[in-house]
């Protein structure tokens, strides 16, 4: 018997201890987790396949982070399954848990679609420790790199490749790198700057079959890409996307959309049953619906508010959005929100556009609230328009302020300030 | 814990304060050798935000529910439960710069190096922070606050 059981030990897993230690000091708390050393940073893996970061550097909490909480920490371990009505987990060695409130952080598990070839040798996907550990094994002798999507971690692990020396080529299915996250505009900056790299960039192709080597068909040698066009490589590194690892609540009476369907304090529909981060469909402030937001510091936050209201700290999540700052390649961009609007009519954008400097910024409105923006190059005032759109300011007044280089606090008129920023500037 | 307060109708916008914070976290604590032999020189973790006539000096609130330390992706941003300070780690730091974009105040930067970022640390190891001591208008005041 334990007080809280979670499931899972990463972003949401450690926001949730967190959070339940800050309210209840000593109930007890025991943590399922199928990896050994659960509490790394899973963005940091491809600092590990550059040669960036080693493992120690990848630890996001101290070393004794689970015996400093108190945390019975199961690692190695797997929830099987799970009885709501006797209340407890059941693991891969046959032992019950039984928990009095139980938190659901599974996360995801990266999406591998049906791809002639895709069992061979030399295969990898990216997202945890271990797939990093694998992928740097084969980079021992492989030269050549295919990258399937260009998504977040796509681009991510491109860049490790690149450092590792490696040549890459990126194949992406829609017209534009990062479409889920930048414009046309922002993407074709970022799709130069990659390519300056040496990246062979393929778009609005996927790989229709992977081949093997001459010498054994088992080890991949290359693919085939959607028009017939066939390359060469060492090795393929899907990196679609994630999908919910919901299979722990199947068949049970927990309500699943495409990942779990938690309310605003990240409880299901059952009682004493929560879920955060990959596996759950929260807020999302913008589009002011719940929905699937695969992002690290969303599952820390998520896991907080679970791990409050878990110990009895009434508390609700205020929501995310899709947001994610970037670092590849030396351009720094932020992207919060909405980048393309669809209905224009609805919208309003402001643009500057500097091409000799590589500097764009674009922030969506409605409504003259800011719902979207899009910062290549010059993100240092990144969070105060974000506050300014977290808290759906209005801001019709300093609309032609807000993306000079001398924007900030100060520009907001004085009784703005004093609502936005109460009682930091006497 | 202490907190830096900005005395706006004090503040004449001078910008010492963003001088004296970049000597003090430069490699030689001078003022002549940080400004004109230090390659790179040092940021400011302060910035003097004017909107004439406002002008005051902003930098890191060391928030208690700090949406940096929440952000962090790699653990480098903490909370010092005994300072009660938002302590940054530059070595544990990925200069993903995710915390910049949820800083609420603009208060973290990215460092000279555009490999970290950077910003206030109360100057540790001094009585007063290097910015409130060389205020000479008396625009920024060190305050003891209950955390």
């Amino acid at each position: 018997m334990s007080k809280y059981v979670i499931v899972g030990a990463s972003a949401a897993g450690i926001g949730a201890v967190e959070a339940i230690r800050e309210v209840d000091p000593v109930g007890t708390i025991t943590v399922i987790s199928e990896e050994q050393c659960p509490q790394y940073s899973r963005p940091m893996i491809s600092d590990l396949v550059s040669g960036k970061a080693d493992f120690h550097k990848m630890m996001c909490r101290e070393d004794k982070f689970w015996e400093n909480n108190q945390v019975q920490a199961l690692t190695g371990r797997t929830a099987l399954h799970l009885d709501l009505t006797d209340k407890f987990v059941a693991l891969d060695k046959g032992d019950h848990i039984n928990y009095e409130k139980l938190l659901i952080a599974t996360g995801g598990r990266p999406f591998v679609p049906k791809i002639e070839g895709s069992d061979k040798d030399g295969v990898f996907t990216f997202t945890t420790v271990s797939d990093a550990e694998h992928l740097a094994a084969k980079l021992e002798t492989a030269k050549t790199a295919v990258v399937i999507g260009a998504g977040l971690i796509g681009i991510s692990v491109t860049e490790a490749l690149v450092k590792r020396g490696i040549k890459v080529t990126l194949v992406e299915l829609q017209d534009k790198i990062l479409s889920l996250l930048l414009d046309a505009k922002g993407s074709d900056i970022v799709e130069n700057v990659i390519k300056k790299a040496g990246v062979n960039i393929v778009t609005g192709q996927s790989v229709q079959r992977i081949t093997g080597k001459p010498e054994n068909d088992q080890v991949v040698g290359g693919v085939v890409l959607t028009k017939g066009e066939q390359m060469t490589c060492d090795a393929v590194i899907v990196a679609i996307g994630v999908v919910p690892r919901t299979e722990l609540v199947t068949g049970t009476t927990v309500k699943t959309n495409r990942g779990i369907i938690v309310d605003n304090t990240m409880r299901t529909n059952v009682p004493d049953v929560y879920a955060s981060g990959d596996v759950a469909e929260a807020y999302d402030f913008v589009l002011d619906q719940n929905r699937l937001l695969p992002l690290w510091p969303l599952a820390v936050l998520e896991g907080k508010v679970a791990g409050y209201n878990m110990a009895g700290k009434k508390t609700d999540y205020e929501g995310g959005t899709n947001m994610s700052a970037l670092k590849y390649f030396g351009v720094p961009i932020v992207s919060i929100g909405i980048a393309n609007p669809k209905d224009d009519a609805a919208y309003e954008t402001l643009v500057m556009h500097e091409p000799e400097r590589n500097l764009y910024k674009k922030l969506v409105l409605k409504d003259n609230v800011i719902v979207g923006m899009t910062l290549v190059n010059d993100i240092q005032k990144a969070g105060i328009l974000f506050h300014l759109m977290k808290n759906r300011v209005n801001v019709k007044k300093i609309k032609q302020q807000l993306l000079n280089e001398d924007f900030g606090i100060a520009t907001l008129p004085h009784s703005l300030r004093k609502k936005v920023y109460p009682g930091e500037i006497d | 814990m202490k907190r830096i307060i900005a005395k706006q109708e004090f503040c004449m916008g001078c910008g010492l304060c963003e001088v004296y914070c970049t000597v003090q976290h430069s490699k030689t604590k001078d003022i002549v050798k940080a400004y004109n032999s230090e390659n790179p020189k040092p940021v400011s973790r302060i910035r003097v935000e004017m909107n004439k006539p406002v002008s005051f000096a902003i930098q890191c609130r060391h928030c208690e529910d700090a949406p940096c330390v929440t952000a962090c992706l790699s653990g480098a941003m903490r909370k010092d439960e005994e300072t009660g300070l938002v302590t940054h780690d530059p070595e544990k730091c990925m200069g993903c710069w995710t915390c910049i974009m949820v800083c609420p105040y603009g208060a973290i930067k990215i460092d000279v190096d555009g490999k970290v970022v950077a910003k206030c640390d109360q100057c540790a190891g001094l009585d007063v922070p290097a910015c409130v001591a060389n205020c000479p208008n008396g625009a920024l005041v060190c305050k003891e606050v209950k955390p």
